[in-house]
């Protein structure tokens, strides 16, 4: 990292302090902020959101919006400040010198303008180049972000291309004028997992042939470990933690970053033998900063009259990997962090009982109806989507069962049909002996509609803003009638609330004044107010941030386990999936791939599928290590699938024709261990383990 | 796109047909009413009867529908009760001098509605927004009779410069247009303005923008490529449906200033009866709106490039 | 909130409406961070504390003849002052335009009422049941709204007559597709949250659910629309009058004095007019003020 000592560092950043004027006063969004990034090094920025990472990118960017100003500290492009800049000297730095690439792919590029206007601009704005130059700047560019066929994309919109491709052009963009700083706000955040690989892929590559340094923020630990050199560990508008990646994973000295690697279900943790620990408490209000320690309301070392005073500085830790490890604690030397993270309590596996729910053979289809001429001419105007087809599989008592595919595999339909939403084209959906799956949620029985209940997705959509909390709980027990007294319902919501872990005076509090894991856990109290005897949870700790999540996931847990409660778990996060559940199903384009025991989905055989899936997510743990593969191409319109395996237009390990043209047989690879491909189960069992884990235990022991 | 086309110009065909229809019962649905407006109130009951028999009043509504439309179409708009003329002579006069009023009022309306909208929305919040934003506010809260009222008490009686009336007596006088299209646009471009506002306001704040600015886009290069052609694109349908507004308008605004167009003429033959004149405006004048609502919808398909290819 | 421990949170569906409607009542309290807004509120309420106590506050009975074309500020034989002059038959300017404001506020207010019940019935069952329920009101809706809005009115009352109700049934006809148009959207997008689904998996019916779980969050976008269709009501109900198809005369209307008037403006009495003039638009800017405040504060929140 020192080896361009003798030049200025490409950013420089000294005692920055940033605020946002709100109708609540100024509110510091960032304050005493340091970082330097030299050149061609890379540099995260990781925390939760509300930490004032992206307004850091916006500082630097000296692009702040109406409300927001840089009150404090210095910015150094090159060993330029910043603030002596001109408008104009700005400008000419912005897209040129430093570039930045966004969140949401889709919204950063002009709906109204093709792909080659918005690139061939950079170069004609920044360097005056003619347009036929201009585009083969624009052309060769998308080329090296492995586009295929550029010139077709020169002349599309936006909108006409997949999301990955759109960050690749977002990218290309970037890139253009070979700037040398990138700043990458969560650049993967809304992609597919198995499309965000290809992009982080994508980014490390460039970076080491442009020689480009980066600032890369993001939420997302295990996307550090691949990209980056150094991070800033960042809590309530302040780093908490810098140093090395190898330093700051192996020896995290704040118990903030402590507390994120336990909240984050790694491989080696474990639902009953080693749960995860979720930080207590929640962030702190940017106007209600405590005294001294942002942290220290919630950290387990706190100690009154060292933590609660003043203004505490970074201090320098020098351990063996990175003699510049900073940590802004003042207890950091007494204290072992690892300890707050061991749970001694070890929690007795759930007995699966008798089958709740059997799904057998379920297929959901929408007609769509084309209304081209074309289509009325030759009489094919209503066309199938084929959204499920043939899911079977079936869920103990107190069984978990996780339902895992990106989007578009067609998880939310299938939950959709469990719930009555839409009702199954055909095949059975079996609840207690009961055939649901041809019931629409308005002819079911108040027994029915209480056995099997929803925890939704998005916390800020779960509940009606309108209502309050005790009202929404509690009209779900008057609706199932389980108790007519008001007075009785009133005490039942107070004991809902207390098994959420709430506090009972959010029995009147409206939605806009709960937190979103706050929300989730009235979400999971409605869900169980009805006593059911299934859940189904529909990606319920994916809009929450690392720390929340683990609380979120551990109480659906506990609930689970005192009800007996059997959990249908749908995610795309293959990570919580291991942690939780006991049963998988991966589902891809409708289709399941593959379904089996979770020791049997994780270990091989795997089906292709799986395999890549597997691959592609990244873990924060450096210890682990994971074979890469990439998938190439974007997910087929459903309206159009492929006629053989959905997944054959990109498996890596295509045999030929067969896959094209026919559907996949279902191998049994062990008891329920199905498999949908076509490759015999003997090579697939060659497969090697995508991921190794080392024995934690082993390694705990050496240290 | 040309099945879009071809769609939208058969519903906008089937929205004048069932309008047509309506118009049709309100005015002939019942025979005795048209016979009694063209006998008189003084007809007896057996003059009535022979007058819908002799005149085949007496037959299906449907039937007569039908041949009312084959009518139209042979450009046969019956005759008038007031004029004692048909239809035809009077009403495409008026129609035309509409057709002026509401032209000149439309061009100069969207112009400074525009402007004003694009300079208020590229900064919100600024000195320049608030200003225009207040202006147009309290413009579209005076209606054309206000207005009108005030206008005439500056330009005529206090400062004499203008015709209080465009009656036009003595041929056609572009003064005597001053007044009525000032009245129209006053009231009206507000709208359009905020509209535009709100729409470039909007597109000001998207992360699209953000990136052009963090590309180093120069201001105006910034404003003029990549703003205005997103946040013209609902404006157009405003714009499109402030014709049908400027139809309301005209009728107010021609009855104040005593212009004879078209809305004196429906607003003369309302409160008389005169039930062809009536048919004849109240088609003209939804077969004017719905036939610019249409191009208002494709035009927006159009301009919006991410329904024109989809 | 939370130091209220009686408060019952599961009641009764009335103490439910009851709560729902102090809740919708937010966006008036916020309005006090919209100058703009306040200023609006102001003429509004203004003009309705008139209205209410036209009676104590106007001077001169509306319709009694006195001193024709008296200017503002003449004296009154039997005592007072006619603050803002006489019209061409001697009625107090003022008188009139108090009583005139009772009536139009009256008259917009309970067409307007009227036409957002029927235009939320209408939209929610066609945003929420869609299908055909949703395209045969969408075609009623655009043939309605395919008529310029003033050749309507004319058509209705010249077939039905001028009279209050029948200005009130015009208005409801007219402008009730509008209001449908925006329930009808708003209720499609919020139909589609998870909210939505969690009522329908406990097995609510779809008038609850419309009703109880829609409805509510949808009236910041309809709270800003009725100010503004207030204000559009006022401006039509003066336009009637002023084409002489408005409320029956004696009775002062802004609209008919208007035009009763309007005459005298360039022959050397232009307050006679001009006067009524400003009180619509005053009362319509009040509305559009009251309308442009709700907006900025919705949109802060």
């Amino acid at each position: 990292m020192s080896d361009h000592a003798s030049e200025p560092p490409v950013l420089e950043i000294t005692g920055l302090c940033l605020s946002y004027y709100t109708r609540a006063g100024e509110v510091p969004a960032v304050y005493d902020f340091d970082l330097t990034v030299a050149k061609g090094e890379s540099v995260g920025l990781v925390g939760e959101s509300g930490c004032g990472k992206s307004t850091v990118a916006n500082g630097v960017m000296r692009y702040m919006g109406h409300n927001g100003d840089i009150v404090g500290g210095t910015i150094k492009f090159k060993g330029r400040d910043m603030a002596e800049m001109s408008e104009e000297e700005i400008r000419r730095v912005r897209g040129k010198d430093i570039a930045m690439i966004y969140q949401e792919p889709m919204a950063s590029l002009n709906p109204s303008l093709t792909i080659g206007q918005q690139l061939m601009e950079v170069p004609i704005i920044h360097e005056g180049v003619n347009k036929a130059e201009a585009f083969q700047r624009a052309y060769d560019m998308l080329s090296a972000v492995h586009i295929p066929d550029p010139k077709r994309l020169m002349i599309s919109y936006p909108h006409q291309v997949s999301g990955g491709q759109q960050q690749r052009v977002v990218i290309a963009m970037a890139l253009l004028s070979r700037p040398a700083l990138l700043l990458l706000d969560e650049p993967t955040t809304a992609l597919d997992v198995t499309v965000e690989a290809g992009i982080v892929e994508l980014i490390a590559e460039l970076s080491r042939e442009t020689g480009s340094s980066l600032l890369y923020i993001s939420h997302n630990l295990g996307l550090m470990l691949e990209v980056c050199d150094r991070i800033c560990v960042m809590y309530s508008g302040e780093v908490v933690e810098e140093g090395t990646i190898d330093s700051i994973f192996s020896w995290p000295k704040h118990p903030y970053t402590q507390g994120l690697f336990g909240c984050i279900p790694l491989p080696h943790a474990d639902k009953n033998a080693r749960p995860l620990v979720s930080i207590k408490g929640q962030l702190p209000l940017p106007h209600e900063r405590p005294e001294g320690c942002n942290f220290g309301p919630r950290c387990g070392f706190f100690e009154q009259g060292q933590c609660d005073k003043g203004l505490i500085p970074m201090e320098g830790v020098h351990t063996d990997d990175d003699p510049a490890h900073r940590v802004r604690c003042r207890r950091w030397e007494g204290i072992d962090v690892t300890e707050a993270v061991r749970v001694d309590e070890v929690r007795e596996p759930i007995e699966v009982g008798e089958t709740v729910l059997e799904v057998a053979d379920m297929r959901k289809y929408y007609k769509v109806r084309d209304r081209s001429l074309a289509a009325l001419v030759s009489g094919g105007a209503v066309r199938e989507v084929k959204a499920n087809e043939s899911i079977s599989f079936r869920a103990g008592e107190g069984e978990t069962v996780a339902i895992v595919g990106e989007s578009g595999c067609g998880k939310s339909t299938f939950a959709k049909v469990l719930m009555g939403l839409e009702t199954a084209t055909d095949g059975e959906v079996t609840l207690d002996g009961t055939d649901l799956g041809g019931i629409p949620v308005n002819k079911r029985t108040a027994a029915q509609l209480s056995s099997l209940q929803m925890v939704f997705q998005n916390p800020n959509d779960t509940l009606n803003p309108s209502h309050s909390v005790g009202y929404q709980i509690g009209r779900v027990i008057k609706r199932f009638g389980i108790e007519r007294d008001s007075v009785k319902r009133k005490d039942r919501v107070y004991e809902l609330l207390d098994t959420v872990k709430l506090p009972r005076a959010f029995m009147t509090r409206k939605p806009r004044q709960l937190s979103g894991g706050q929300k989730q856990r009235v979400g999971i109290a409605r869900a169980f107010a009805g006593n059911p005897k299934t859940v189904i949870a529909d990606e319920p700790i994916s809009a929450l941030d690392v720390s929340v999540a683990a609380a979120v996931t551990e109480l659906l847990m506990d609930i689970q386990r005192e009800h007996r409660t059997t959990l249908l778990f749908i995610s795309h996060d293959l990570s919580a999936v291991r942690y939780l559940s006991d049963r998988v199903v991966v589902m891809y384009l409708g289709q399941i791939m593959e379904r089996g025991s979770t020791g049997q989905i994780f270990a091989p055989p795997y089906h292709p599928y799986t395999e890549a899936l597997l691959s592609a997510v990244p873990i924060a743990d450096p210890e682990v290590e994971r074979r890469r593969i990439v998938l190439e191409g974007s997910l087929p319109s459903p309206l159009d699938p492929p006629k053989g395996c959905p997944f054959s237009t990109r498996c890596p390990r295509k045999l030929g024709e067969i896959c094209d043209n026919e559907a996949p047989p279902l191998q049994t690879n062990a008891d329920r261990h199905v498999i949908a491909c076509h490759i015999p189960l003997e090579e697939l069992r060659e497969v090697e383990p995508v991921i190794s884990i080392p024995d934690r235990d082993e390694l705990h022991a050496a240290q | 796109m040309v099945q879009l086309i071809i769609r939208r110009i058969g519903m906008m065909i089937l929205i004048m047909l069932v309008v047509a229809l309506l118009l049709f019962l309100i005015n002939e649905g019942d025979p005795r009413l048209i016979a009694r407006s063209i006998l008189g109130p003084y007809a007896q009951d057996q003059q009535l009867n022979a007058w819908v028999i002799e005149n085949g009043y007496d037959r299906s509504v449907i039937v007569r529908y039908f041949e009312w439309i084959g009518r139209i179409f042979s450009g046969d708009l019956g005759d008038s009760v007031i004029y004692k003329r048909p239809v035809s002579e009077i009403f495409w006069d008026r129609l035309g001098n509409t057709g002026i009023l509401a032209g000149v009022t439309f061009v100069i309306m969207v112009l400074i509605a525009l402007t004003l909208g694009v300079l208020a929305g590229m900064k919100e919040g600024s000195l320049q927004d608030r200003a225009i934003s207040v202006f147009s506010i309290i413009t579209t809260s005076i209606p054309e009779y206000a207005s009108a009222v005030f206008l005439v008490g500056i330009f005529v009686f206090w400062l004499g410069w203008l015709p209080g009336t465009s009656s036009m007596t003595s041929g056609f006088d572009p003064v005597q247009m001053i007044l009525p299209v000032l009245v129209l646009t006053l009231y009206g471009f507000g709208y359009i303005a905020r509209m535009t506002r709100a729409s470039m306001a909007e597109v000001m704040t998207t992360p699209y923008i953000r990136t052009a600015v963090l590309k180093g886009l120069p201001y105006r290069h910034i404003i003029l490529k990549h703003a205005l052609r997103n946040a013209l694109i609902a404006p157009f349908t405003v714009i499109m449906l402030q014709i049908n507004w400027l139809l309301s308008g005209v009728v107010v605004t021609e009855f104040a200033f005593g212009y004879k167009g078209f809305g004196a003429l429906l607003l003369e033959a309302a409160l008389r009866r005169d039930i062809f004149v009536i048919e004849a405006c109240g088609v003209a004048a939804v077969f004017v709106a719905v036939f610019t609502q249409t191009v208002g919808d494709l035009g927006y398909t159009y301009l919006n490039p991410r329904i024109r290819f989809k | 909130m939370s130091d209220v421990p009686r408060m019952n949170a599961v009641s009764t569906p009335l103490s439910r409406l009851g709560a729902s409607f102090a809740g919708s009542l937010r966006p008036v309290f916020l309005l006090r961070e919209s100058p703009v807004g306040m200023i609006g509120a102001g003429i509004v309420l203004g003009f309705v504390i008139l209205a209410i106590f036209a009676e104590f506050i106007a001077p001169f009975d509306p319709n009694a003849t006195m001193v024709p074309f008296a200017y503002p500020g003449a004296e009154a034989p039997e005592g007072g002052i006619f603050l803002l002059g006489t019209d061409h038959l001697g009625r107090d300017i003022l008188s009139r335009i108090i009583f005139g404001g009772q009536r139009v506020l009256f008259y917009a207010t309970a067409a307007t009422v009227a036409a957002y019940v029927v235009g939320i019935l209408m939209g929610l069952a066609a945003g929420y049941f869609r299908g055909y329920l949703d395209e045969i009101l969408s075609f009623v809706a655009n043939v309605i709204l395919s008529f310029p809005i003033m050749v309507l009115y004319v058509l209705i009352i010249a077939k039905v007559g001028a009279s209050g109700i029948n200005i009130i049934f015009a208005v409801v006809f007219a402008s009730s597709p509008g209001i449908m148009r925006i329930v009808r959207g708003v209720t499609m997008d919020i139909a589609t949250r998870d909210y939505i689904a969690a009522a329908q998996t406990r097995g609510e019916g779809p008038w609850y659910i419309m009703l109880m779980e829609i409805l509510p969050n949808a009236r910041g976008p309809l709270i800003v629309d009725f100010c503004l269709r207030m204000g559009y009501t006022t401006i039509t109900i003066g336009a009637l009058g002023f084409l002489g198809l408005g409320l029956p005369p004696p009775d002062p209307d802004w609209g008919g004095m208007i035009t009763e008037t309007r005459a005298f403006v360039s022959g050397g009495f232009p307050h006679m007019a001009i006067l009524p003039a400003c009180a619509v638009s005053l009362l319509v800017l009040g509305f559009n003020l009251l309308a442009d405040g709700l907006r900025e504060v919705s949109l802060k929140d």
